[in-house]
């Protein structure tokens, strides 16, 4: 059983009287340990598609499952926990809260999961050692450089042991050199800790870091293939 | 998620607008600190009248010359004397609900030891006004049967005669002059302090009645007394010995079935009822107050925490997306609620307390801040900003996470 497994989903926004087929039928199948890059014009689809498999919306029909269980069923706080416990976000616009220290932020997911707070402390400065931002736990983010904001952003992703990180447009506010790191920092992971990466990218250099691409356009998979590697 | 980190969170948000959130306590600090202060007032001035209850002595009632009107004010008090020492007797032995009856008379005169001399009121009674108002002898003795028979010429002295006239002399045995006639002192009586309006109820000389009579005041009217104090069997006997008492001084005194009444009964049971329902009423507004001025504060915590949901509704989904249930969110917002309630209420118990000090300093009214009250205002700050917090907190946690994280 695939680690994500997604049939038929659709995902229909209703605008007045108009319905918007934003997914349209999509079927995916993603093992543990893979590393994707899903692209495609604006529009196209791409964030829908990856809230749903982050447990952040619901498809209007078809089937998801996640570890070979079925989220349909699922209310808010069941979903909750399996975002808390399961998945990682990264976004582009980082979202860490403000005023709030690093090691704090990256310590959110274990707070919402009941760890008792000496072992949060513990696990958030690992986390943050992991991306190479030791020495910077008490900085609040706007003491922090965007791509700093982004390592955050991607310890918090880690730090509850989460088989799988979303990453949508991660290097979007990043100019290419720090884009460069952050790429090395999720092969690595994809690498060491098998965790399963999906992120989602304009840019072909940021998806050549993958090991498969998945294109999107109006709502549909139009190419889905592995990248070859020199 | 544990609660000593949502009240972190709470205290680090309330403290990014500090302004605002010391505004938003305002009201609750308000009206904390008018409870507080108001409760401390009426506690101290109820204290205070129970105290003169009590120094009166129970199951009283007092019996004064003159009519009283219709409304229930008496008219000519003090012009006329229709009470006589006849009529004191008369209801001792024939009211069944009565066990005591204290004649008084008297006026001011000046008291006279060695060199010093003193004016104060000389009231000529009985040993009964000290059975009656539960009054004893600090040292020396109380009049006897006989001191009252043969209007023996003693006197007890309240603890201000016995300053002004004799210093650290002991007074007992010492013969006195009041309106130049020689008395003897028998015994120096218990301090009993201030009345509620500010007299000196220590400031006093006490004769036997038949002696005030004869010798000090007697001239004008022979006979007659100035009021009578009695003292009821129990409480329930007081309106028994107040019908008693008015059948019998009317038959006495020869009025008419018609005729209104040349004497007035009062009850202090009814002064003290008045003085409840009066308390009550204070109450009553003190309550009004308090929670208008509660809704008004809650209200205004309400208000800015809704301004606060919306100002960090991104905040709430970046929560959500790590994985905070509906009650994480919920508790964070109620939670922070009550912080900002509970420090508004803790600062206007300070300033309750503060204030109540000083009008006790300044205004001179006893004033009692009892743990009670101090429990309530803080409950219920507390429950005001559970109260006015959960709404704010129920919207909070029904955000969707995708717009949530998308907010602007
Ligand atoms: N909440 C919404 N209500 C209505 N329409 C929506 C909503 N969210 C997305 N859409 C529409 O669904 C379509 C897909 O949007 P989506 O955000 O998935 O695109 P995308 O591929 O991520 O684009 P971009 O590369 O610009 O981020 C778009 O046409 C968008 O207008
Ligand atoms: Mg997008």
């Amino acid at each position: 059983m695939a680690l994500i497994e997604a049939q038929e989903i659709t995902k229909i926004y209703r605008l007045g009287d108009i319905d918007l087929k934003a997914l349209c039928a999509i079927s995916l199948s993603i093992e543990e340990g893979e590393f994707i890059a899903i692209m495609g014009p604006s529009g196209s689809g791409k964030s829908t598609f990856m809230n749903i498999i982050g447990c952040l919306d619901k498809p209007t029909s078809g089937l998801y499952m996640l570890g070979g269980a079925d989220i349909g069923g699922l209310n808010r706080d069941e979903l909750a926990a399996i975002r808390n416990k399961k998945i990682g976000f990264v976004f582009q616009g980082f979202n860490l809260l403000p005023r709030t220290s690093a090691i704090e932020n990256v310590e959110l997911p274990l707070l919402y999961n009941g760890i008792p707070a000496a072992v949060r402390k513990k696990k958030a400065a690992a986390a943050l050692k992991t991306v190479g931002l030791e020495g910077r736990e008490n900085h609040h983010p706007n003491q922090l450089s965007g791509g700093q904001q982004q390592r955050v952003a991607i310890a918090r992703a880690l730090v509850n042991d989460a088989p799988i990180i979303l990453a949508d447009e991660p290097t979007g506010n990043l100019d290419t050199k720090t884009s460069a790191e952050i790429m090395k920092l999720f092969v690595k992971l994809n690498k060491e800790s098998n965790i399963t990466i999906i992120l989602v990218t304009h840019e072909n250099d940021i998806a050549l870091y993958s090991r498969r691409i998945i294109r999107f356009l109006d709502g549909c998979i139009v190419s889905d293939g592995s990248v070859e590697k020199p | 998620m544990n609660i000593s980190s949502t009240i972190r969170i709470s205290f680090r948000a309330l403290k990014v607008n500090k302004m605002r959130s010391a505004l938003t306590m305002l009201g609750i600090i308000i009206g904390v600190g008018a409870v507080i202060a108001m409760l401390a007032v009426g506690t101290g001035a109820s204290k205070k009248m129970s105290e003169f209850i009590s120094s009166i002595g129970s199951n009283i009632l007092m019996v004064l010359p003159g009519a009283t009107s219709a409304g229930g004010v008496r008219m000519g008090a003090g012009t006329q004397s229709t009470l006589t020492l006849g009529d004191a007797e008369a209801i001792l032995k024939e009211s069944p609900a009565v066990a005591d009856v204290a004649p008084i008379l008297g006026g001011i005169a000046q008291v006279v030891y060695g060199n010093q001399n003193w004016s104060t009121g000389v009231t000529g009674t009985t040993q009964s006004i000290f059975t009656a108002r539960d009054w004893n002898v600090a040292s020396g003795r109380l009049f006897t049967e006989q001191d009252i028979k043969g209007a023996a010429k003693v006197c007890l002295l309240g603890q201000t005669v016995v300053d002004n006239l004799f210093g650290s002399i002991d007074p007992i045995g010492k013969s006195i002059r009041i309106k130049k006639i020689p008395f003897t002192v028998i015994g120096v009586l218990e301090a009993k302090g201030q009345s509620p309006s500010g007299q000196d109820q220590d400031d006093v000389v006490y004769v036997p009645v038949t002696t005030a009579q004869k010798k000090l005041f007697g001239a004008a009217f022979p006979g007659m007394i100035r009021m009578m104090y009695i003292k009821a069997k129990s409480r329930e006997d007081i309106p028994i010995a107040e019908k008693q008492i008015n059948e019998l001084l009317r038959q006495r005194h020869r009025i008419g079935p018609r005729q209104e009444n040349d004497f007035t009964i009062r009850n202090l049971t009814q002064i003290l009822q008045a003085e409840e329902q009066s308390r009550k009423l204070m109450t009553l507004l003190l309550g009004a107050i308090a929670s208008v001025s509660l809704i008004v504060g809650g209200i205004g915590i309400m208000n800015i925490m809704l301004v606060s949901v919306t100002e960090r509704t991104r905040e709430i989904g970046i929560r959500m997306a790590v994985g905070a249930k509906t009650w994480d969110i919920r508790l964070q917002f109620i939670i922070e609620a009550i912080t900002l309630s509970l420090i508004g209420g803790i600062v206007g118990i300070i300033i309750g307390v503060a204030s109540s000090k000083i009008l006790s300093f300044f205004a001179g009214w006893p004033t009692i801040v009892s743990p009670f009250s101090i429990f309530l205002a803080f409950g219920f700050s507390g429950l005001v900003g559970i109260f006015f917090g959960f709404y704010p907190a129920y919207k909070a946690s029904l955000l969707n996470p995708i717009e949530a994280l998308r907010y602007e």
